[in-house]
């Protein structure tokens, strides 16, 4: 096995076989779904069930509404008993709350909007809030709409919704919008490049340190050049995230299959929640738009930029990071020199933002040429489609620049490998770049 | 075995070496002495091909030094490390095989080397779980394993108790006598009057003294001799000798005088009862301190 192979071999193996390493790759996927399938799990539990007291006078709201799953709203007959008697009633039952609608002398519905109160001992939840005053509201608005002389059985007959029929004049069919989709993609692979820069990236930062805290350095440079054990180093911890991305994808696609089969599937094909025929066309619809969409997105080309972007990047600042350990001593020292290195990636945050909005946009096209921030914002560009011609510039700006920086950053690395003491200056990093050996 | 010419090697603001010409005969032991400073460790680290010279060249064995040579020379850096979290066994393979060994040649070398330090037991242990003294023996293992033509030791005895240095002593002389040649770098002047047969001074990037050790003492003779008498020496205020210590009627004194009067003054002495007659030899400590402060 050639030396630089030894080394890939070494710094690969050493981190895989880390406990944390393993917990980590193993569970964040459990957590991630746990985190994103909790909350919907939980809205399927049955709550605590709330009894609110009715007492309207004016008989504003339908006696047929009967509340949701949390809330259960309960009618005294305004005509049998008075508002005291009411309240105790309420208050004997231990009912959650005592809502009371006034009524109104000349059926003025503003003058019952501003008097509707609710007695509760303690704070209201927020949830009973929202759903009295939305329903009060609709309530109040039919009463208005009486008193203005419209019928409301016709206002209801006029509403209408729009749906757009999107045309992609590209493939020239008529497509479902995907732009949500294809946004959410080029969020999910710009973020994951960003993140893996910085956790592995700090990881290759982080062995070169403590190479040289445990003065192992000068031994093996005797054995191997500087730049292969730099190489050896970025290489290794790259085919290390590589095998935890790809660890990731997997579990979490398993996950996502298990999870949406096991609590999505059943709640949504419940006939009970909405009618059969209804929840049929709904289905139809959406996995229809699913698929129209997918088939907008080229998944090929996708993949291998992601792969591009995604190990170019990583090799780019893994590279920088690796300079930045051989400059110093301890991470502490580090600080001051990762902050220049993070503000492309910062403002690639920043843009990407921008990019998903406004695809085409110049902002998005020229920071998707720069090599600095182009891993990001090409990422977010992607799955719109990006002419071919600018794809194939950004990409070989990236190689140019990475091979700069790799020569860039080994010429660092040589001369800080072996510097003890002082945390150098920007200067002295510069002049270090200039030696000749 | 190695033909240093013109070494030359300049810092940021300062020259490391000035032009230094060395030469080490193959199948030595060669001291490279030096205060702090010096130049020895750029000495060394052009040597391991981990920095190049500004200036001149370094033939090993006839050939100028190049990447292939690695395998050849063994390094023991001042500064010890290893990975603390890699056992024995494997960090030693890891090493092994970075200079070139394969896995098999490299497996069995270690379990000759860790037999021989008494660390055959514990290759699972990891270097953090090992006393100082036993990452050291580590340390030197790897430093030797690939078994190599030239070995360059930098402060070879810190971090070893007594034993241990004389282990490591021993452990010199066997690779030497099997033709391995030695550079040996330090401080501590009675290792090198111990091991060296020769040796170069320098300081501040020049060379200040060089030959065999032996030659180098002679060279730096004071011309100072000290006698012991049975009686009084009738001429010893002729001689301007000055009374070292009367004991046991014995009379010891200290004089100054050239090489071509000894005979002479052995005939002088024979009158009063000559018991014992001596050249003062300065010790390397002293040619050390001497040469280093004149020069400065």
């Amino acid at each position: 096995m050639s030396k630089l192979g030894l080394i890939i071999k070494r710094e690969f193996l050493t981190r895989v076989r880390k406990p944390s390493f393993i917990v980590l790759t193993l569970l964040a996927p459990v957590l991630m779904a746990v985190l994103l399938f909790l909350p919907a799990y939980l809205a399927t539990l049955p709550g605590d069930e709330k009894t609110i007291t009715v007492f309207d006078e004016s008989i504003l709201m339908d006696l047929r509404e009967r509340g949701n799953d949390e809330i259960k709203l309960r009618y005294l007959n305004p005509k049998e008993i008075n508002f005291e008697q009411a309240k105790a009633v309420s208050e004997s039952n231990g009912d959650y709350a005592f809502l009371h609608i006034p009524l109104s002398d000349g059926g003025d519905p503003d003058f019952i909007s501003r008097n509707i109160r609710i007695f509760r001992e303690g704070d209201l939840s927020v949830g009973v809030e929202q759903y009295l005053e939305r329903n009060l509201e609709k309530h109040l608005q039919k009463e208005k709409l009486k008193y203005e002389g419209v019928d409301p059985e016709i206002l209801a007959r006029t509403r209408t919704k729009v749906n757009l029929r999107v045309i992609n004049t590209e493939i020239g069919i008529e497509a479902e919008n995907s732009t949500v989709l294809k946004m959410g993609i080029g969020y999910v692979a710009a973020f994951t490049i960003y993140l893996f820069i910085f956790i592995y990236g700090s990881q290759v930062m982080r062995g070169v340190i403590e190479e040289k805290t445990n003065r192992i350095m000068e031994l093996m440079i005797s054995s191997i050049k500087p730049f292969e054990l730099m190489m050896g180093k970025i290489i290794g911890i790259g085919a290390l995230a590589l095998l935890q991305f790809v660890i990731w994808i997997g579990l979490g696609a398993l996950i996502f299959m298990l999870f949406s089969s096991l609590f999505i599937d059943p709640s949504l094909s419940n006939p009970t929640a909405v009618g059969t025929d209804q929840i049929a066309a709904l289905q139809d619809s959406t996995s229809f738009q699913i698929y129209r969409s997918l088939q907008t997105v080229n998944w090929w080309e996708l993949l291998l930029s992601f792969l591009f972007y995604f190990l170019s990047g990583y090799l780019l600042y893994g590279a920088l990071f690796a300079a930045i350990g051989s400059a110093v001593d301890k991470e502490a020292d580090s600080q001051q020199f990762i902050f220049p290195i993070t503000i492309p990636l910062i403002i690639s945050l920043l843009v990407l933002v921008r990019a998903l909005d406004n695809p085409d946009g110049s902002i998005a096209t020229w920071m998707s040429m720069i090599p600095l921030t182009s891993p990001l914002v090409m990422m977010a560009r992607i799955p719109f489609g990006v002419p071919g011609w600018q794809l194939a510039l950004s990409m070989g700006l990236m190689v140019l620049c990475f091979i700069f920086f790799v020569w860039l950053a080994a010429k660092i690395y040589r001369i800080g490998v072996l510097m003890y003491g002082k945390k150098p200056t920007f200067k002295e990093l510069y002049r270090w770049t200039r030696f000749k050996n | 075995m190695i033909e240093a010419k013109g070494i030359a090697k300049s810092y940021q603001n300062h020259q490391a070496l000035k032009a230094l010409d060395l030469s080490i005969s193959e199948g030595s032991i060669f001291g490279l002495l030096g205060p702090n400073g010096a130049g020895k460790t750029t000495f060394i680290r052009i040597l391991n091909q981990i920095i190049a010279p500004d200036e001149g060249a370094i033939f090993l064995q006839g050939e100028k030094l190049q990447p292939s040579h690695i395998a050849q020379i063994g390094y023991l850096p001042e500064e010890r490390g290893l990975y603390p979290k890699m056992k024995i066994g494997e960090q030693l393979l890891y090493l092994a095989q970075l200079k070139g060994l394969s896995k098999s040649l490299a497996t069995k070398r270690i379990h000759f080397w860790l037999e021989r330090f008494e660390l055959k037991d514990r290759s699972q242990a990891k270097i953090e779980e090992l006393s100082k003294g036993l990452a050291q023996k580590v340390q030197f293992i790897a430093s030797v394993i690939h078994e190599p033509k030239l070995l360059i030791l930098d402060e070879p005895f810190t971090g070893f108790d007594p034993v241990n240095t004389e282990h490591i002593k021993q452990e010199i002389l066997r690779l030497n006598e099997e033709g391995a040649t030695i550079i040996f770098s330090t401080h501590r002047m009675e290792s090198v009057e111990e091991l060296c047969e020769n040796i170069v001074l320098i300081n501040q990037g020049e060379k200040l003294i060089e030959g065999p050790l032996s030659k180098v003492k002679n060279d730096f003779r004071s011309g100072y001799y000290q006698v012991i008498s049975k009686a009084a020496w009738a001429e010893a205020s002729a001689w301007s000798a000055t009374l070292l210590k009367r004991k046991d009627s014995l009379f010891q004194y200290r004089l100054k005088a050239k090489e071509s009067q000894v005979p002479q003054l052995l005939d002088s002495l024979k009158e009063s009862g000559l018991v014992n007659f001596e050249v003062e030899v300065p010790s390397l400590n002293e040619i050390f301190i001497q040469s280093t402060s004149t020069h400065v």
